[in-house]
């Protein structure tokens, strides 16, 4: 590497270290789906859910975190300087003070029921299906829920297989495989998308439009998760077991996951790949996929990525 | 207590025969004396930490650029494969890595160094018994961790999956990939070497439950007994309560793999999702096991160069003992992306988040200790201040993981990584390299060299954080553990974690050369060269304590600080 570019690189690493303080992380640019060069903050979302896991770890972890820490150390630092032996020649003996026993016993479990009201909104949104009356928290995670998501409106089965995913769209029946893609063929089928996450067939959803997951793993094969970062899902694929996630994405695009369960030697070449277009695009690609059982011709009704 | 007098008798009666030391292979070997095995187990340690240290560098060796770099070139030397046969056996060697390098480092590297080592060399001098209560028990243990170790790096030699060498299932081995997905014997070298290793470790806590409750001197109530004592016994129940589990789970993984069993395998109504749970009860507290020791060490470090009691004694020995029973009820915390339900996600949430009071606890009396005293910098209080501030660095990523909301961005990510090693690679081991230097005066009867011993934390300190703090922002941005090959947009810091390696292992180069150098020159340390402050009974020893001590057995006046 060239030494300059290095030396620009390690002063990126020099401002990132700063980047402990949460603020910043807003003034990194990036864009959904996909991790950019340096990144050192959540992606961006697109959906309800990941509005809160946003909010919720850079609004409250992050700061109560960094407080933390930024306070034992300037307590250590005190230390360091006020009773080295030089300064404080004799120690003193005292082995007790109940009140400030009291107050960081106290004090900390008072912070923790303060995390514990956002966190347990969070994860009560993640794990509850919407049935259309139901309000979500979204960026908010100090309301009661304020988000209207709509019921789910179509149903897709992912299927971790080694190695690579099936997506199936339950209602319609119809069922197609996702292959990573290597470097040869993303040259020569979809330049420019990123190497080890660009699959063959990405699985296709309508925007605005809350998608019921179903995720599970070939009965005979072995775990795996099947998570999209930008959504905020992770869940994982466990043979004989079918467990549900939802998302309701707000824009179109691509967004992509990998998968996030040891799972053999492929386990880095899996990726998982989602596309969001609109809901005309996906009345087009569903009415076809039906019709021919073929996710090639489903696809070819979309424009090119 | 007619107890004591026994004792008393039986010790004086030993001291008669000092004559019969053995020398020798036998001496070591046939060892009986707590001293020698605990030496024995801290050379053991440090043999299997360069080992796992090692392996862990080939891996970030691959990981500094993006593409596989050298996995399959390594496929390609070991197994003698080609083409895209090394590919693919550079994938899963690499697997087979990260399994070992986790399985060395906990079971043959941190906990021989901290329950193996000074568990059992300072254990009993600081309680003020001549040896601890089962000499032969302990010889067994010690001697059984070799073949163990050995067992596992056979198994990096055996068929696993098909047509692949060694077992690439990750040290938590969940079925379905360690049963069905690793057909090859390798797996079930890996299952008996952790049954071997479990052994040691069970007979290991039960010798020093023992001599912890029996065979403290006259006056040393538990209430009165050293923090690293402490620290020891609850420990050793964790380790006694937590390790049949880890038995049974593994036990009912090798009768799936070889006699038909379906505990595990969907298809004969058995659950992958139960052996999680079995796992992980023994998992979490197995991570408070390999920190636990290291609390108890830093107490006296930090109470010994502040020339100042520890602050709070009572909390500090009753944290450590709420801190491992609330480990045993927050194992799901591990789990929360296998489908449990809510409200399954949100107790574990709230008991998770509960350890965080008591750990706070031991970090304030720690500031607290220092707070007042007369504090000398000495090469162990650098560790110790090191490990405090890494601690508490990596105990709040826990609070964010402890979370479920916040753990669904996280979970198999790199933030985990990140987090796990700031409390073990920073924590636990800084706090045995604490230790190292601590009582390496006592242990062999030597100085080491202040500089080096300085130089070596300040670089290992650079290292390892340049290792592992960007590694949060690898989690936070996504990347999966676990991964051979990673999205280009990880590249950068990859990297610098990477270059922390290197930093690292010129650190652990300092350390070989500093221990060389203090056997070399021979300084004598005397018996207590850390003057006022060390107030624990192995600093009225001679240095190093004789074969056999105590043949009279010290008496604990009351005193009114701890």
């Amino acid at each position: 590497m060239v030494t300059g570019q290095f030396f620009r690189k390690m002063g990126a690493a020099a401002a990132a270290a700063l980047a402990l303080m949460p603020a910043l992380a807003f003034a990194q640019q990036s864009s959904a789906g996909h991790p950019e060069p340096g990144q050192f903050h959540l992606q961006p979302s697109v959906t309800p859910i990941m509005d809160s896991i946003v909010a919720f770890h850079d609004g409250i972890l992050m700061w109560s975190i960094s407080l933390i820490v930024l306070l034992v150390l300037a307590l250590l630092v005190i230390v360091m300087v006020r009773f080295n032996a030089k300064a404080n020649p004799v120690p003193a003996r005292f082995t007790h003070n109940t009140l400030v026993e009291v107050i960081w016993t106290v004090v900390p479990i008072l912070a923790l029921v303060v995390i514990a009201i956002p966190s347990f909104g969070v994860l009560s949104d993640q794990m509850t299906m919407p049935d259309g009356e139901r309000k979500y928290l979204g960026a908010n995670v100090f309301s009661m829920g304020e988000v209207d998501v709509p019921a789910p409106a179509l149903t897709v089965k992912a299927s971790g297989e080694q190695w690579y995913w099936n997506y199936e769209y339950v209602d319609q029946g119809v069922a197609f495989d996702s292959n990573m893609l290597n470097e040869d063929e993303i040259a020569a089928l979809k330049p420019g998308q990123p190497r080890l996450l660009a699959v063959n067939n990405e699985l296709v959803v309508p925007v605005n439009t809350t998608v019921r997951m179903q995720i599970t793993a070939s009965p005979s094969g072995v775990i795996h998760a099947f998570a999209v970062p930008s959504f905020g899902i992770k869940v994982d694929a466990v043979p004989g077991r079918l467990n549900e996630t939802w998302f309701n994405a707000r824009e179109t695009g691509m967004y992509y996951g990998q998968c996030s369960e040891l799972c053999g030697k492929d386990h880095a070449f899996m990726p998982i790949g989602v596309r969001v277009v609109t809901e005309p695009e996906f009345e087009a690609f569903i009415t076809a996929f039906e019709e021919s059982r073929d996710y090639a011709t489903a696809v070819a009704t979309l424009p090119a990525l | 207590m007619a107890n004591t007098a026994n004792l008393e008798a039986h010790a004086t009666g030993h001291a008669g025969h000092d004559h019969h030391t053995p020398t020798g292979w036998r001496r070591w070997v046939y060892s009986t004396n707590h001293k020698d095995i605990g030496i024995m187990y801290l050379v053991f340690s440090i043999v299997a930490g360069v080992i796992g240290g090692l392996l862990s560098g080939l891996m970030r060796l691959e990981l500094q650029e993006p593409g596989i770099q050298i996995f399959h070139g390594l496929a390609a030397m070991a197994y003698g494969l080609e083409g895209d046969a090394a590919l693919d056996g550079g994938k899963h060697m690499f697997n087979v890595f990260v399994s070992a390098h986790a399985l060395i480092m906990v079971f043959f590297t941190v906990m021989p160094a901290t329950m193996g080592g000074f568990a059992n060399y300072f254990a009993p001098l600081m309680i003020g018994a001549p040896d601890t209560a089962f000499p032969r028990i302990n010889n067994i243990a010690f001697w059984l961790l070799p073949p163990a170790l050995l067992l596992t790096i056979l198994s990096m030699f055996f068929e696993g999956p098909a047509g692949a060498l060694g077992f690439g299932g990750g040290w938590t081995a969940y079925p379905p990939l360690s049963t069905s997905g690793h057909p090859g014997p390798a797996t079930d070298f890996v299952i008996f070497s952790l049954h071997v290793a479990g052994v040691s470790s069970i007979l290991g806590a039960i010798n020093l439950i023992t001599t912890i409750l029996n065979m403290r001197a006259p006056g040393m109530t538990l209430h009165k007994m050293p923090l690293f004592a402490w620290s020891v016994l609850v420990t050793a129940f964790l380790l006694l309560l937590a390790l049949p589990v880890l038995a049974g789970a593994i036990t009912m993984m090798l009768t799936d793999r070889n006699f038909g069993t379906t505990f595990f395998a969907p298809e004969g109504g058995g659950d992958p999702v139960l052996y999680q749970h079995l796992f992980w009860f023994f998992g979490h507290p197995e991570v408070y096991i390999m920190i636990l020791p290291g609390f108890g060490i830093i107490s006296h470090i930090v109470a010994t160069f502040s020339r100042k009691p520890v602050f709070g004694y009572m909390a500090m020995a009753y944290a450590m003992v709420a801190i491992g029973f609330v480990g045993f009820v927050v194992w799901a915390h591990h789990m929360y992306t296998t489908g449990l339900s809510l409200d399954v996600q949100r107790y574990f949430v709230a008991a998770t988040m509960v350890i965080a009071v008591p750990t706070g606890v031991k970090i304030f009396s720690w500031i607290a200790t220092m707070w007042g005293g007369s504090i000398t910098f000495r090469v162990p209080m650098l560790w110790a201040i090191g490990f405090i501030f890494l601690f508490t660095v990596g105990g709040v990523t826990g609070v964010v993981l402890a979370n479920a909301g916040a753990d669904r961005a996280l979970h198999d990510t790199y933030y985990v990584v990140a987090h796990f090693h700031y409390v073990l690679s920073l924590g636990a081991v800084f706090s045995i390299f604490a230790g190292w230097y601590y009582w390496f005066p006592k242990m062999f009867g030597y100085m080491y060299n202040e500089f080096l011993g300085k130089l070596h934390f300040w670089v290992m300190f650079i290292g390892v954080n340049l290792i592992f703090f960007p590694q949060h922002f690898l989690g936070l941005a996504g990347m999966p553990r676990r991964y051979v090959d990673y999205p280009d947009a990880f590249a950068l810091w990859n990297r610098v974690s990477s270059i922390g390696y290197y930093i690292t292992f010129v650190a652990m180069i300092i350390f070989f050369y500093a221990t060389w150098e203090a056997v070399r020159k021979k300084r004598l340390a005397g018996d207590n060269p850390w003057g006022d402050g060390a107030t624990t009974l192995e600093w009225t020893l001679s240095s190093p304590p004789p074969f056999h001590q105590f043949s009279t057995l010290p008496k604990i006046e009351s005193r009114d600080a701890h």
